[in-house]
């Protein structure tokens, strides 16, 4: 394994295992309704939109567009260091399925809001797979 | 006739009285006896005594983990130090803003539970994260910290801080609405340009524009002086059922309506438009309920704990059109003492301290009793908009001054 930075990790649990995890199998899963097909996030055990308690993981294509972004030079946690780009991104198969998330593999003249992006996956320890976006292009 | 008029807590509730400790960078005092200088002057100010106070409200509460110094003093801290026996109090973190512990004032008062609730908020974080080492965030535990609720989603990415959440809602603001840094930097300036005037404010030496956009970048597009400055404080104010409020020394401050709307996702990333989040709701349920309108207002004191919040609150409070904050701002003169529509006339929290949010209600109190000395707003003003909160949390008072 290269060396990589410091980062922060999630609690995996039974019910945000397919988040963290899909990125084993290089998929970016949420859970989805199988009575309505809304993709549903946070995970949550019924269905916002129909209340249905059908829901399912499912892998999106990992494409998303960029929908606002910060480069934070401020040091927040101890040992993940600045500078680092923070994004929301726009995941493609819903409108407003959104993900906070870092931009990698891209130069300050890259970043503008609306940017094509796709999914990478960082290995971490315990088998979690912090999903990470650069450009679609790249 | 206003929507929902037959509801609305008009002419119900009252602010009768204020009070403010020292304000500071590491008082290194006691918080609870800053709670104690601002809860006896507030007491006194109503020209009431503590055996009168049958009520309290707070924001968070004790008992809360999170930043050293949030809370510095609890409903219990309270109660027992000034011996109160109180008929209903309530301290809670899950509010519509900070402010929203006072709307539950208002409702006790006007449903009969209470008649003058004492509310207060005491901060001390220049002091707790001044002094203790400073571990930092997820560095107990000997390295097994995880992240679990809903900071997973966040702590993961470094993004830890409101300061990213909201840069990021300025970013897409500036990216929809053409906004700018210069245009931004208003907020801070006319904070600074106010704050000289007061003499409790943090920082009171001028700063110009240069200034600001030569200092050091926080999180893009927030440099540091978009962000508010941690202190040592604690303010307290008096609200009164309006039967009650004759009891008190001054013309009462009638609470006109009051905003606590969150109409979409509770999230910092999920919520449906992030240039606005629940000020838009919150400012909304507040016009919805009563008659007067932004042109009535005369001062007003919108939360900065970022530059960024105080655009987003005179936009969904009706100052301005969606999107035109930065335009309304540009040059300073609107939000001016004297301007259009005064803005954070004491100097905001970016200048006056993170009194987070009762800081702002303490001054439109204090403006609408003339009490400004030599930052009053001009022309006796009568109707004055105090609001608190950003992302998923804002709440929104507008007050009027009685006979």
């Amino acid at each position: 394994m290269t060396e990589k930075p410091f980062r922060l990790l999630p609690e995996v649990g039974a019910e945000n295992a397919h988040f963290w995890q899909g990125g084993a199998e290089g998929e970016l899963r949420f859970l989805r309704c199988q009575a309505c097909r809304t993709y549903v996030h946070p995970p949550a055990p019924v269905c916002p939109e129909c209340l249905s308690r059908e829901l399912s993981p499912e892998a999106v294509s990992g494409l998303a567009r960029l929908y606002t972004y910060t480069l934070n030079h401020h040091s927040w946690v101890p040992g993940f260091d600045p500078p680092y780009w923070v994004a929301i991104v726009e995941i493609d198969e819903q409108p407003g399925l959104r993900l906070t998330t870092n931009l990698v593999g891209c130069s300050p003249a890259d970043v503008k809001i609306g940017m094509r992006v796709r999914v990478c996956f960082e290995e971490r320890e315990d088998g979690i797979y912090i999903p990470l976006f650069e450009p679609e292009n790249s | 006739m206003a929507k929902n008029a037959n509801r609305k807590l008009a002419r119900q509730a009252a602010i009768t009285g204020i009070g403010q400790s020292a304000v500071g960078r590491r008082l290194n005092v006691d918080p609870l006896g800053l709670t104690a200088d601002a809860c006896l002057e507030a007491i006194a100010d109503a020209g009431l005594c503590r055996d009168d106070i049958d009520g309290i409200s707070t924001y968070p509460g004790g008992g809360i983990p999170g930043a050293p110094g949030f809370s510095g003093a609890g409903i219990s801290d309270v109660q027992d130090m000034l011996r109160l026996k109180v008929d209903w109090f309530c301290g809670g973190l899950e509010l519509p803003g900070q402010l929203g512990s006072v709307i539950n004032a208002c409702m006790a008062v006007a449903t009969g539970m209470a008649r003058h609730v004492l509310c207060f908020r005491t901060v001390w974080e220049s002091t707790a994260q001044g002094t203790g080492p400073r571990g930092g965030i997820g560095t107990g535990g000997g390295g097994r910290f995880r992240a679990g609720g809903f900071m997973q989603w966040t702590l993961p990415y470094g993004a830890a801080s409101a300061a990213v959440w909201i840069a990021m809602m300025a970013r897409r603001h500036f990216h929809e609405f053409g906004t700018t840094r210069e245009q931004m930097a208003q907020i801070a300036l006319n904070a600074r340009r106010n704050a000289g005037l007061n003499p409790k404010a943090i920082y009171r030496e001028p700063m110009a524009l240069d200034d600001y956009l030569e200092a050091r970048m926080i999180s893009d597009p927030f440099c540091l002086y978009d962000c508010d400055a941690p202190v040592d404080g604690s303010t307290a104010l008096i609200v009164s059922a309006v039967d009650a409020a004759r009891d008190c020394r001054k013309p009462p401050l009638l609470v006109e309506a009051v905003g606590s709307a969150l109409r979409g996702r509770p999230s910092w990333d999920q919520f449906d438009d992030l240039t606005t989040m629940a000020l838009r709701d919150a400012s909304a349920m507040l016009w919805e309920r009563t008659d007067l309108k932004p042109a009535d207002v005369q001062v007003a004191e919108l939360y900065d704990g970022f530059s960024f919040i105080a655009m987003a609150w005179l936009e969904a409070l009706g100052f301005c059109g969606k999107g035109e904050s930065g335009p309304f701002i540009e040059g300073g003169n609107a939000i001016a003492l004297d301007g259009e529509i005064p803005l954070n006339t004491q100097g905001g929290q970016l200048s006056a301290g993170r009194l987070h949010g009762f800081g702002l209600l303490h001054e439109a109190a204090l403006q609408l009793w003339g009490e400004g000395e030599q930052r009053q707003v001009p022309g006796g003003p009568e109707v004055a908009v105090a609001a608190a909160g950003g992302g998923p949390l804002g709440g929104c008072l507008l007050l009027r001054r009685g006979d």
